[in-house]
Order: structure tokens, then C-alpha cells, then sequence
């Protein structure tokens, strides 16, 4: 039995493409969210058990050692949504942040890794809103987009009108991707309708921003939710969805990444288009790291390895990444302090 | 390929263990062994060495010996020697030793993985967190059992030496699985690994001496099928584990027929892999991947039927095919590869014809285009799709990564086709209803169910089959069971021999009025019937007066009573609560004639009133005590490491044949058939031959009771050929074969068409008035199955 919500896409959407600047250089076409149909989100099973035993077994399937290690953790780099949202942030501190997302491994490891003269930056740098301008014009010219987290983050309940005009403001502000954060409660209680008006607003609301779908899924407890809301989600014209803000009591889990993988993989098996992934909170270590890579490789291919299609919102990682390409090209183990912070 | 070249591609590039720590142990073995003997390697008496070559590069590895007779012959006296004081040692004792396995197996752990991945050619990522953890946690656990035993198992006491036989796809976890709870329980073994992958056996033997086991607790022979041959026939051997071919199997069943060795098979296996379309498809086709990629296929219950619903069927074809392009086949020792090579060339031709012939029936082949290396014996992973129960590759088990599927409408029509094999080792059922998957399970004849799971395996599990699979179980209590046997029956004598048949006297009254003719007949689905050949057998008392007849069964009054016992499903779906309370009736309409019954069998046996009292009095309390046990002998519930439950159910077997003894003809044949259909088997009973009349008046108590018909089928005539009927019957599941030699013997050679269970007294004499020899658990324990549902759970 069919259950569709019709609900006239919002046309402006429907053509887009991504914004110029060269930060989406293999033009994935836009998703254009679809209909709600709510089929695609009763026929959803996932099975708890069964994501784990997949997720577990996965490290011992695959590994990367020497060269392919070394390039494997660059292109995480590349990947990475160089992060800062707490309370004591301060222009100064953005100002810094974005000086390492230019820069963010050292120079002669670059060039013994023979990456000397390549743009390597990180995929973009992630702020509260009161600090897009300030890293808008820290990144000028580097094409390194700036992402807002918006809509009342993290725990999204100020009113809907306001989340509107957060989003509005960040876009004014030169964000080129917006993070949006649902409302959990809409999920909890089974209400995808109005999971999927809410996120069809914030999408409308961000224009040629990208959009990223926060589900918060430490609140959202069990794989099924998960998978629900990232299929409404994506209806609702996602472009990227994400796992956490980092603030809930549980982040980025792989089995969590494993239920929203398969919806991206189901989503476009239906509707042919591309949405990207961001786990979010908790991914600290190059070997972490490696490990969702190899998942998303697994479960959805190659296209999902670059940052047009992956991104990882990450604070401490990359001085960790550091340290293992320094170890790769010296073959000394290396620490902290010899990398330069953001 | 330089960083650079990685980061446009993406590529995983190689990724090796090292193996030097392997290759040095082959080299200070000068990769030449002999057998492991009392504690030391010793040259083959004969000299003859056989080679041992890795799957993956067709090299040449190391020489092994070939045992011959005075090789078994000399670890067969060893390990009799050092039984005694290794069951003198004690529970505590041999925990310690056990104990001292696993910390060894654990220090070790990396040798043995890698050792066991070049040998075997299955990926490093299998031996490393599969194979060698899983055979520490089996002497773990068994070291629990042997400190608990004196205490747990105080009516048993260990069988003596144990030969026993393993397959090459699990070396070193088939050891494990075999020689840990024979060692807990004070066995003591000669182990026999396959050719092709002796080697961790050898290096485990060597390890477990320096880790103090005492000499000739553990010996390990190595050679080909004709070694293993010897071992079987070696009299000094007291039991045969066997894990490995049916075919094989069958032939160890033959030759260990008669001989008083207990036997235990863990066979080959078609098992269906059913997903319904409320099914986590995903998470199914992840399972397909455990199930049939694992090990290369080469799993006794790899899930290589895959039943699909068919409004699902389609997608999950798409989703299982993409799936099969990211796995990746390559070297053993690669560690980011999915499978690795076949065993051994004559495998890989095996699986290739198969292959060929499910072709040539209609199927559609699906393989993996990813590149898998142009030496050695390596096989895509192999997708059969189209595929119907009548296909040579639906019924063949192939042993190789090779997945048949085929669809069906409802939850009835899965079980069918499930349930439709020979075979009954292991299926998988995937739905996200729990009603569902928990209905489905029981049904499915299968020893180890997985719901939403599939090749999970712990020590604390009971793992083995139904049907042709085999009998016996590995793991658990109840794995513990076929390393030990009965104390009561330990004293068993031979059965004094029968006195001459009597003569027959003549039954002339005169002229007083005669009493009414009596006609005893067979009973056969709730009825009196007549035999089919129409014939009469006279029964006499021991002076040979005339009692009546009894009809003369034969062949088709067995096929009558086996359809009449196979229709009568329905006794085993009967609650507990049901079956206890026909007990009881029937212990009550006994009673109710109890006179009669003894006046009975003091005609027929010339026993005094009181005693033939006795023995009604003895079978009515026993039809009591198993109508006690009917609702009690439950399974259990294991805790495997993992968030979820396997529930060990109690399952009937199916129809069982039983030979009843002369002695005790009421008793004995209460003693027999109470504890059957208790459990809710159906029972072919073949009376004393002597003096069948105490049972065929108790048809009539049948009759009363309440007893649905076909669940007791009574079959009167010659024991002897009767019972060589029912063990070449196919759809009996078991036969209890008690009251001569030649009846237990006929019994177990006979019962290798469909390898039913067998229960015989090999011509002991039981004391069928003794409750410690003849009732309650030392026979419940053989009226049931046990299967083990795992249910991992989780949302």
C-alpha cells in the first residue's frame, strides 16, 4: 500500500547546482529531495545484531599499510570538517583554526610524502555562526568552504521561524554549507511528516548552500530511527547526512554509519542521486579513522572517498593523522608537540 | 605504487603477515615429522612419509608420516596407559592441564594462526580471530567441565581411549573441539587430523608436552584414509569421533557395528539460509557473506541453500550481487582479503564440476569480477541463481563458495523446502518478526538454528546434527555427555543364554466349555490389525502349554507401522503437559488390570504370582515416573559470549523402532517405549519374541488411554529380522535395539542408510527393576535431539 505525502517540490530546488568556487569538483548533481513517500520509510529493518557482526569483522577484512596508509590518511585530510563550537570561541581562535585548514600537515612531511606543491587542505572549516564572516575572509581564495552549524544547535528547539532566519543569516554570511539539526522529537514520536516539512524548509532556506542533516543519533537510541530519519531526510533534499553534533552523550558509532550508509545506498538505487556522509564527534585516531573509510568504500564505493560525498567533523584528529604521516616518512614514532596546533 | 598514486586510487595494495616465525619451526623439524607417541615424535614404523603442500602456491610444505598398523597400534597402548592415572588425576587435575592448553593455545596464538593459513590456504584474518581464539575458549570451558565433574557428572565415568578423526577445514578448531572434552572427562586420545593440514595438530601436540601434559594423553597420528581406517579397527580403541564426510561416516558406522565402540558423527550439510520479506535485507546479504564466503565455503553448515520470499527475491538478487563485487579473493596471509584458497586441486575440480552441472541444469551464475590470483587453488565466490529443489547442486553439498538459491511463497512452504534434504546439520533464519522467527526454528530439522545470525559457534553451544548429518553433540553439558557413559551400565554382564524353546503341548480341555478364543494382533496406527502375511506364531509357557498366538509380522507390517508412527506428527507437538497426563492414564488403566498382567506373565515366563505382581507393580510406577519426566526434562538456555540466548531444546527424534528383551516382557517394554513417547517420539515396538503377549494385552491399555494412534505401534514376530526391517528403514530416525548381540549388531550396521541413532545393549542384560540402569535420564537423554537456537538480540 502506497502512503505518499505529495508534497510539491519546492522548484527552486529541483535545478540547481552546486555553487562555483570548485569546492564540489566532481559536480555531483544535486539531490533534489522527492516526495515523502512513506513506504520508503515503513519497509525499513535493520537489525541490530547483525550491523555489529558486520561492523566488527570489517577491520580484520581490511587494512592499509606503508604508501597506501600514508595516502589513505591524506585523503582523509581532505575529508575533514576542521571543527571548533564551544562556548569560549573567539574570532582569534577561528582566525587560527583556519590557518591550520590551509596548512594542516607540515611542510617537509608534505614534501617527503611527494605531495609538495599540491593543494592539500582540509574539506572545510565548521563554526557557530557568529564566526562564518571571520573565517569567510580567513579562507578567502583558498576554495575552502566554510559550515555553519545552524537551527538552534545542538539541541534544535528554538522556534522554527528563527532556525529559518539562522540559516538565512549564515548563507548572508558567505557559508557555503549549513548544518542543520533536526528535531528529535519528530522522530521519537514517529511524526516523519513533520521531520520531512522541517527539513524541506531548512533546505529551501539554504539555497545554494549544501545542506547537512544532523540526526543526533546518540538521541535517536535505536538503528531503526536512524535509518528512518536518514531516508526522510534525504527525501526532504539532504545533501549530506550526518551523525552527530558532538555534544550528545554518544557520537559517530560505526554501526550507526553502517544504517545510514545503506539508506544512501537504497536512496540512490531509487532516485540515482549521490548523498554525502559526515560522521560527526569521537573519530580521535588515524586508525578510527581508516576504519569508517573502509566502510564507506565498502558499502558505497570509491566516489564516497572525497570530500564532495564524505566528511568528517573532527577536532583533534588530524594532529593525530599528523603524527602517523611524520612516523610513515621518518619511520620514528612522533608526538604532539612537534606538529603545529590549529 | 607511490602515495601519491594510492591517494588517486584508492586501492587497499598488500597488506602481509609475516610468516617467518612459521617457516623457522618447519625448519627445525627439517619440515619431517613422525607421529606424536607417548610425548615425542617417533619415525613411522614403515617409513613412509606423505607430502603436504600449500593451496595457495601448490608448494611443497613438509612431509608427514604415514600410519600403519603398528603406528596406531603403539598410540593406541600408549594412550591406554596413561588412561588410567589421567582419570586417577581428577577433576581438578585435569582442569589445571586443560587450563595450562588454553594459556598455551593463547601464547602461541599468532604461530598457530599463521602456521594453520599457509597449510589450509583459509585468509589469516580467519585463523587469527576465529579459528585459534575459538579453540582456546573450547579448552577454557572444558577445563570447567573437568574441575565441575565429580560433582556434575557423578553417575558418569569416562569412556577410556578415544580415537578420533578431523577434517582439513578446521584443523586446529576440529582438534579443539574433539580432544577438549574428551581430556576433560578422563578420556584419554588418538587423534587423527586430515592429510592435507596436519601440521598445527602436530605443532599443538608438541607445545601441549612442553606445556607439561603427561606423555600419552594426547597422541596424534597423521597419515591418509587408511590410517584413519586402522584406528577404527583398532580394538583397543573404545569410541570414534568422527567429523567429516557422510560417505565416510557411513563407512565408520559399518565397521564399528557390533563391536561395542560408541560413535559420534559430525557430517556433511545442505543447509538452507531462509530470508522472509520482513527481513533485514542488508543485514541478510552480510549473513550470505558469513554464511557461504566463509572459509571459503568449506563449512560442514555453511548456509549454502539460500530460500528467498519471493516478493523480496529480486532485490535481494541486486543487493547480494553487488555485495559479491567488493569481496576480495587473494593470498592466505593477505590481510585484507575476504577468502582464500581450496584446500587442495582435487577440491577446486570438484567444485568447478559442480558448478558446471548446476549450469547445464538451468541455473544462472553469477561470480565475482574481481581478480582473484591465476595460481594455486583459489574459486570465486559463486552465486547459483534459478535453482530448483530438483537441481543437482539444491541437494549436493559442494563444499566450495558456492550459494544455490531459490524462492518461496509462505512461511509453510520455507520449512518444506528447508526441510527437504537428507541432511540436518544447521539453518538460518532471517525476519524481524519475532513470532515469525520463532516459529520457524522449531520446525526446521536442523541441530544449530541461527535467527538473524548465521556460523555463530561457542564451546558452551552443543554443535551437530540431525538426519544424515550425524548424531552426537559438541559443546556444552550435552557435548560432555558423548565423552562419558553410564556408571550404572558399566557392570552390565552378558545375558545368561535362553533356555530351549519348549515343546508344544497339546491344548485340548476336553469337553469343558473352552474359553473364548483370544487372537492377539499387531497394532498399528490405533488399530488391531492383522498381519499381512496372515501367518501366526504359537506362544508357549515354559512347559509348553499353549497361550495363544501372535501374529507373525514382517516387512510391510513395519512399513504399515512406520506410516502409521510418521503420521502421528502431531504426538510431538502435543504439550508436555498432554503427554504427561496420557502417561499417567496409562499407568492408572494398568492398574486397573494389574491381575490380569500378572496372571500373564507368570503363564508365560513360569515366574511366581508374586513376582509377575512385581513386575506389573514396577511398570505401573514407571509409566508414573515418566509421566513425572514428560514436562521436566527440559533443555536449557546457554550463555555463548554474545548479547542473546541459544536455547538447547529437547527435541523428539522422530519415529524410533524398539526391539524389546525377552526378560521382563512388561517391564521391558514400559522401560523402553515410556521414555520414547514421552519425549513425543513414536514408537515401533517389537514385543519380546518369547512372550509378546504381555504387550499385545497392553494395546488395549493403549486403547483406554487416550493414547492417538500411530504414536505406539505394536509388531509381534521373529525380533531379530524385524529388527534388521526397521534399521534398513529410511524414514525410522532411530532404533533401540535391546535383548541380543545379533540385534544390536544388525541394528548399527543396518542403520547407515539414513545413519539413524542407535541405542543397543550389544547382548548385555539390564536390571530393568533397577531405576539407576533403567530409568529416568540415562534413557531420556537418547529419546531426545537436542537442537540449539541461537537468538542474538539487540534494537
Amino acid at each position: 500500500m502506497t502512503q505518499s505525502v505529495f508534497i510539491q517540490n519546492p522548484s527552486p530546488l529541483a535545478m540547481q547546482t552546486p555553487a562555483p568556487g570548485g569546492e564540489h569538483p566532481h559536480a555531483i548533481p544535486r539531490n533534489s529531495g522527492r516526495a515523502l513517500e512513506m513506504d520508503w520509510v515503513d519497509d525499513i529493518r535493520i537489525n541490530l545484531s547483525a550491523a555489529e557482526r558486520r561492523v566488527a569483522s570489517l577491520p580484520g577484512r581490511r587494512t592499509v599499510k606503508k604508501d597506501a596508509q600514508a595516502a589513505w590518511l591524506l585523503k582523509a585530510i581532505t575529508c575533514i570538517d576542521l571543527t571548533t563550537l564551544n562556548g569560549d570561541d573567539t574570532t582569534e581562535r577561528v582566525k587560527r583554526l583556519c590557518a591550520k585548514a590551509k596548512a594542516p600537515v607540515r611542510s617537509d612531511v608534505i614534501e617527503k610524502l611527494g605531495f609538495a606543491g599540491r593543494d592539500l587542505h582540509t574539506g572545510a572549516v565548521c563554526v557557530y555562526h557568529r564566526f562564518v564572516a571571520t573565517a569567510v575572509e580567513a579562507l578567502d581564495g583558498t576554495g575552502i568552504p566554510v559550515a555553519a552549524v545552524s537551527t538552534g544547535f545542538p539541541a534544535g528547539l528554538v522556534p522554527h521561524d528563527v532556525k529559518l532566519k539562522e540559516i538565512e543569516a549564515s548563507v548572508r554570511d558567505g557559508a557555503q554549507e549549513i548544518d542543520i539539526v533536526i528535531t528529535r522529537e519528530h522522530v521519537l514520536t514517529g511524526d516523519w511528516r513533520a521531520l520531512y516539512a522541517e527539513v524541506r524548509d531548512f533546505r529551501a532556506a539554504c539555497g545554494n548552500a549544501h545542506i547537512k542533516t544532523i540526526l543526533a543519533t546518540g538521541d535517536l537510541k535505536t538503528l531503526r530511527n536512524v535509518a528512518k530519519a536518514s531516508m526522510v531526510c534525504m527525501m526532504a533534499g539532504a545533501d549530506f547526512i550526518k551523525t552527530s553534533t558532538g555534544k550528545e552523550g554518544v557520537n559517530a558509532t560505526l554501526p550507526v554509519t553502517l544504517a545510514m550508509l545503506r539508506m544512501i545506498r537504497v536512496y540512490q538505487e531509487r532516485t540515482g542521486y549521490k548523498i554525502g556522509f559526515k560522521p560527526a564527534g569521537g573519530i580521535s585516531t588515524a586508525k578510527d579513522v581508516l576504519n569508517y573509510q573502509f566502510l564507506m568504500k565498502e558499502e558505497l564505493g570509491r566516489d564516497w572517498l572525497e570530500p564532495d560525498l564524505f566528511r568528517i567533523g573532527a577536532s583533534s584528529l588530524l594532529a593525530d593523522i599528523e603524527r602517523q604521516l611524520e612516523h610513515h616518512v621518518t619511520g620514528h614514532y612522533s608526538a604532539f608537540n612537534r606538529h603545529p596546533v590549529g | 605504487m607511490s602515495v601519491a598514486n594510492y591517494f588517486e586510487t584508492m586501492e587497499y595494495g598488500p597488506a602481509p603477515e609475516a610468516d617467518g616465525e612459521a617457516r623457522a619451526w618447519l625448519a627445525r623439524h627439517d619440515a619431517t615429522f613422525g607421529h606424536f607417541i607417548a610425548g615425542k615424535f617417533v619415525a613411522p614404523h614403515a617409513g613412509e612419509h606423505l607430502t603436504t603442500s600449500e593451496p595457495a602456491t601448490g608448494k611443497t610444505l613438509a612431509r608427514i608420516a604415514q600410519g600403519a598398523a603398528a603406528d596406531v597400534e603403539a598410540a593406541v597402548n600408549a594412550a591406554r596407559t596413561a588412561q588410567t592415572a589421567w582419570a586417577k588425576l581428577g577433576g581438578h587435575g585435569r582442569a589445571r592441564h586443560l587450563y595450562a592448553l588454553a594459556r598455551m593455545l593463547q601464547r602461541h596464538a599468532r604461530l598457530f594462526a599463521v602456521l594453520e593459513a599457509i597449510d589450509n590456504g583459509k585468509p589469516i584474518r580467519e585463523t587469527r580471530d576465529l579459528d585459534v581464539p575459538l579453540a582456546a575458549r573450547h579448552f577454557y570451558y572444558h577445563a570447567g567441565w573437568a574441575q565441575l565433574q565429580e560433582r556434575e557428572f557423578a553417575d558418569q565415568v569416562p569412556v577410556g581411549v578415544i580415537g578420533q578423526i578431523i577434517p582439513w577445514n578446521f584443523p586446529l578448531l576440529m582438534l579443539a573441539w574433539k580432544i577438549a572434552p574428551a581430556l576433560a572427562a578422563g578420556n584419554t586420545v588418538v587423534l587423527k587430523p586430515a592429510e592435507f593440514t596436519s601440521l598445527t595438530a602436530l605443532l599443538f601436540a608438541e607445545l601441549s608436552a612442553e606445556a607439561g601434559l603427561p606423555p600419552g594423553v594426547l597422541n596424534v597420528i597423521t597419515g591418509d584414509g587408511a590410517t584413519g581406517a586402522l584406528l577404527v579397527e583398532n580394538p583397543g580403541v573404545d569410541k570414534i569421533a568422527f567429523t567429516g564426510s557422510t560417505e565416510v561416516g557411513r563407512l565408520i558406522r559399518q565397521a564399528t557395528a557390533g563391536t561395542g565402540k560408541s560413535l559420534t558423527l559430525e557430517l556433511g550439510g545442505k543447509s538452507p539460509f531462509i530470508v522472509f520479506d520482513d527481513a533485514d535485507i542488508d543485514g541478510a546479504v552480510e549473513g550470505v557473506v558469513d554464511a557461504i564466503w566463509f572459509n571459503q565455503g568449506q563449512v560442514c553448515c555453511a548456509g549454502s541453500r539460500l530460500l528467498l520470499q519471493e516478493g523480496i527475491a529480486e532485490t535481494f538478487r541486486r543487493r547480494l550481487i553487488r555485495r559479491m563485487e567488493t569481496l576480495r579473493v587473494g593470498m592466505p596471509l593477505d590481510k585484507a582479503i575476504d577468502m582464500g584458497a581450496v584446500v587442495a586441486p582435487v577440491q577446486l575440480e570438484r567444485i568447478k564440476s559442480l558448478v558446471e552441472t548446476g549450469v547445464k541444469e538451468g541455473a544462472e551464475k553469477y561470480q565475482a569480477s574481481g581478480a582473484i590470483p591465476a595460481e594455486g587453488c583459489f574459486y570465486p565466490p559463486t552465486l547459483l541463481w534459478n535453482v530448483h529443489p530438483s537441481s543437482t547442486v539444491a541437494t549436493e553439498e559442494i563444499f566450495g563458495p558456492v550459494l544455490v538459491a531459490m524462492t518461496f511463497r509462505t512461511p509453510d512452504e520455507a520449512v518444506m523446502l528447508a526441510n527437504n534434504t537428507r541432511y540436518g546439520l544447521a539453518a538460518s533464519v532471517w525476519s524481524e518478526t519475532i513470532g515469525l522467527a520463532l516459529d520457524i526454528a522449531p520446525k526446521l530439522l536442523a541441530g544449530v538454528v541461527w535467527v538473524n545470525a548465521t556460523n555463530l559457534f561457542d564451546a558452551s553451544v552443543g554443535f551437530g546434527g540431525y538426519r544424515e548429518s550425524g548424531f552426537g553433540r559438541e559443546g556444552g553439558r550435552e557435548g560432555m555427555y558423548e565423552y562419558l557413559k553410564p556408571r550404572a551400565w558399566s557392570g552390565r554382564k552378558a545375558r545368561a543364554k535362553a533356555s530351549p524353546l519348549p515343546t508344544a503341548a497339546g491344548a485340548s480341555t476336553g469337553f469343558d466349555v473352552p474359553p473364548i478364543d483370544r487372537t492377539a494382533k499387531l497394532f498399528v496406527g490405533g488399530k488391531q490389525v492383522r498381519p499381512d502375511g496372515n501367518y501366526s506364531r504359537a506362544v508357549l509357557s515354559p512347559k509348553g502349554r499353549r497361550l495363544g498366538e501372535a501374529g507373525e509380522g514382517n516387512r510391510k507390517d513395519i512399513r504399515n507401522a512406520v506410516a502409521a508412527a510418521r503420521s502421528a506428527e502431531g504426538w510431538a507437538r502435543a504439550t508436555a503437559h498432554n503427554r504427561a497426563q496420557i502417561l499417567y492414564y496409562l499407568a492408572e488403566n494398568l492398574s486397573a488390570r494389574g491381575d490380569e498382567f500378572a496372571r500373564r506373565i507368570a503363564d508365560m515366563t513360569g515366574v511366581t504370582g508374586a513376582k509377575a505382581r512385581t513386575e506389573v507393580d514396577a511398570s505401573i510406577e514407571r509409566l508414573f515416573s515418566y509421566g513425572a519426566w514428560a514436562d521436566k526434562f527440559e533443555g536449557s538456555i546457554h550463555a555463548p559470549p554474545l548479547r542473546g540466548v541459544a536455547l538447547a531444546m529437547h527435541e523428539p527424534i522422530g519415529v524410533v523402532g524398539v526391539a524389546c528383551p525377552d526378560e521382563a516382557p512388561l517391564l521391558g517394554f514400559i522401560s523402553l517405549v515410556a521414555p520414547l513417547i514421552a519425549m513425543g517420539n513414536r514408537v515401533v515396538a517389537v514385543p519380546s519374541e518369547r512372550h509378546p503377549l504381555a504387550a499385545t494385552d497392553f494395546y488395549q491399555v493403549l486403547e483406554t488411554s487416550d493414547v492417538p494412534g500411530g504414536v505406539v505401534n505394536i509388531v509381534t514376530g521373529d525380533r531379530d529380522d524385524l529388527v534388521k526391517v526397521l534399521a534398513e528403514h529410511d524414514d525410522v530416525d532411530a532404533l533401540w535395539a535391546f535383548g541380543s548381540q545379533e540385534a544390536s549388531t544388525a541394528a548399527e550396521r543396518l542403520s547407515i542408510g539414513n545413519l539413524k541413532r542407535t541405542l543397543v545393549d550389544h547382548g548385555l542384560a539390564l536390571d530393568w527393576y533397577d531405576r539407576a540402569t533403567s530409568e529416568g535420564p540415562i534413557l531420556l537423554r537418547h529419546a531426545v535431539q537436542v537442537k540449539n537456537i541461537w537468538i542474538p538480540y539487540g534494537d
